[in-house]
């Protein structure tokens, strides 16, 4: 076995079992901490109250997007991209459709290239602003500063491997994508599910109170 | 060691708080601690921060002491954080360094919630904090002094039922008004804040009106009768329920329906919110602030009002209405009343805190930073033009009063209850 095949059969099985794995015992085991009910009489609906915080939160609300536009900015350009890139970039179709058939439109080049420059963008902006306001200084750890690394680096050599001019190159998309998998459910990249989570609480505890803040 | 000036060095027991924060994170909370991103956009919904710019006192920093005891104890993979070194144990240095950001820089007033992209509800946090800082043995003196108050002598200004009796006979004479105290049945228990009657007993005489007024069944009663939870803001979870349950029994000898909470935010969002939760078991009566119990009178007109013609502008106690979920009924009140009504930017829901919410009035250190939150309020309601500001919280009212007289301020703060009461139509008695 080669160390091409290796890392695109062994190595991703492996990075997607820790991945789907490590995510999914994350979120059973948060829940299964279990939290006490909440014996108030309610004034207005819960499940309303935490439908409306994950949508609200989405967005800046509550006269503050004049203070949080840079962040506001910023974080669409990079989840937007980022997310434009990982679902519809041609070669992650293609990669798809060896394993399961689905019709899936790939988006054209130029839109390649939009998507890939707002999501370098964001994240640099974001960077910059993690590396210089001192509230964002004082707060960052580690974790911050190797997941935003992994996702730059996933990113650069997918950019760099987008051509398939060179199998090292796509192998070394591979391979950072592959770390992020493995990293990711030990960080604070589960944002990415956990969001959901955090919103709902709140939307729940507070929207049957009468405002969903 | 934490130094006090009447005790000396105080023993910090560590692995108490390591217990409590174990015991208090659920799993809403874990969601809370997983989810922050460090991004720092509370920084700028928090009053300390907007009037610091100090970069520690932003709220996610207050996340700080709960998350290393979950990373270390409660957390999914906490194991193998543990075994690679990666999950440090909480210490008395992280406590002690935390007391002041845990109790002085924060009032609960969830604004930070708001602007959070991920919703956490940092002032929950911060109110369970509290619990775990308290065990080790932290907290700040006057605060926890006015929590055992409570307990000891019913309130946290030393109210005690015979000083109520007392001061509601001398309230009945000055003012010739009934104030009903031990009836043997009523169907609404009224709650006092011990504020409001070593402060602004003029509060309590309105409240008293406008029940007569309306003709509603009510009274006060001398075995619960303090509205305030000091047990809730210190971190005295014992004390906490204790006010509860006197307020409980209270309202069980009576055969009260409903417990009226007086102006005070924090007082109605413990009992309302938190009180059943508290006292393990669902509250034999329906709780109201007056605010909602008065907006309730006036849309069954049984309120009549005469119309107040001064120009006021209105601050909303976080706690009633942001977190209380009873922002309407202050201006439903207001509305065909005050006649030159303008709303501060932001308002309502989003409005600016007093600076002195969660018991941080109560802390005689953090008076200095108080006063600078002070300040925004001065530019909202300047900005205004409003010649006077009213609350529903006199506990907000205190917290401004001082930092008003401490910045030479010269507009007026009132309440709502006294301006109400002041402009009853007598000549229109309720139906």
């Amino acid at each position: 076995m080669s160390f091409y095949e290796f890392v695109e059969g062994p190595l991703w099985y492996f990075a997607a079992a820790v991945f789907i794995a490590g995510v999914v015992w994350r979120i059973v085991a948060l829940v299964m901490i279990g939290k006490p009910g909440d014996l108030s009489v309610s004034h207005k609906s819960s499940a309303l109250g935490a439908a409306k915080a994950i949508l609200l939160h989405s967005v800046p609300h509550g006269g503050n997007l004049s203070r949080t536009i840079y962040h506001v900015i910023s974080g669409y350009l990079f989840h937007l991209g980022l997310f434009a890139l990982l679902l519809f970039a041609a070669p992650h179709i293609a990669f798809v459709n060896k394993y399961i058939a689905v019709p899936w439109p790939a988006m054209p080049r130029w839109a390649f290239i939009i998507a890939a420059e707002a999501a370098f963008a964001g994240l640099i902006l974001l960077y910059i602003r993690r590396l210089t306001d001192p509230v964002i200084r004082q707060l960052s750890d580690w974790d911050d500063h190797i997941g935003t690394w992994l996702t730059f680096i996933a990113m650069l050599t997918g950019c760099l491997a987008l051509q398939e001019a060179h199998d090292g190159l796509r192998i070394l998309h591979m391979l950072s994508v592959q770390a992020l998998m493995i990293y990711f459910p030990f960080s604070r990249l589960m944002h990415a599910f956990t969001f959901v989570l955090s919103r709902a609480h709140t939307g729940a505890t507070y929207g049957r109170r009468g405002f969903t803040p | 060691m934490s130094e006090t000036a009447a005790n000396g060095p105080r023993p910090i027991n560590v692995q108490a708080a390591v217990d409590k924060f174990n015991a208090l994170t659920g799993s809403h909370i874990a969601s809370y601690l997983d989810a922050c991103i460090h991004c720092g956009q509370c920084a700028q919904a928090c009053h300390f921060h907007e009037v610091t710019n100090d970069p520690r006192r932003v709220p996610a920093v207050k996340l700080a002491p709960i998350t290393k005891v979950y990373r270390r104890h409660k957390a999914p993979f906490s194991g193998l954080r543990k075994a690679v070194g990666l999950a440090p144990e909480l210490t008395e240095r992280d406590l002690t360094e935390w007391e002041e950001l845990i109790f002085d820089s924060c009032t609960m007033c969830g604004r930070c919630t708001v602007v959070c992209p991920m919703a956490i509800d940092i002032a929950s946090i911060v109110a369970l904090s509290r619990q775990a800082f308290v065990a080790a043995g932290l907290g700040p003196e006057d605060l926890l002094q006015a929590a055992d108050n409570s307990r000891d002598k019913g309130s946290p200004l030393g109210v005690t039922s015979k000083v109520l009796a007392d001061r509601i006979e001398w309230l009945e004479d000055e003012h010739d008004v009934e104030i009903a105290l031990d009836k043997e049945h009523a169907e609404v228990l009224l709650l006092v804040s011990s504020i409001e009657f070593m402060k602004y007993p003029d509060s309590v005489v309105a409240m008293a009106k406008l029940l007569n007024h309306a003709g509603a069944n009510w009274t006060l009663s001398s075995k619960g009768y303090e509205a305030t939870n000091f047990g809730f803001l210190s971190g005295k979870a014992d004390i906490a329920k204790t006010m509860i349950s006197r307020i409980t029994e209270a309202a069980e000898a009576v055969g009260a329906k409903t417990v009226i909470v007086p102006e005070c935010g924090h007082a109605f969002g413990v009992l309302r919110w938190s009180g059943a939760n508290i006292l393990g078991r669902p509250l034999p009566y329906d709780v109201a602030h007056i605010t909602e119990f008065l907006a309730a009178l006036k849309r069954a007109g049984k309120l009549r009002l005469r119309p107040m013609e001064r120009s006021i502008t209105y601050h909303d106690p976080c706690q009633i209405s942001r977190r209380g979920g009873a922002t309407a009924d202050a201006r439903y009140l207001l509305d065909d009343f005050a006649t030159d009504f303008r709303e501060m930017a932001p308002t309502g829901n989003y409005n600016w805190c007093c600076g002195g919410g969660g018991g941080v009035q109560a802390i005689g250190r953090a008076a200095d930073v108080r006063h600078e939150v002070f300040r925004i309020k001065m530019a909202q309601v300047e900005e205004t033009g409003a010649g006077a500001m009213v609350s529903a919280c006199s506990n907000c009212r205190l917290t401004m009063d001082e930092s008003k007289t401490a910045l030479g301020w010269d507009k007026e703060l009132m309440s709502l209850v006294e301006i109400l009461a002041d402009h009853l139509d007598t000549d229109r008695e309720a139906a």
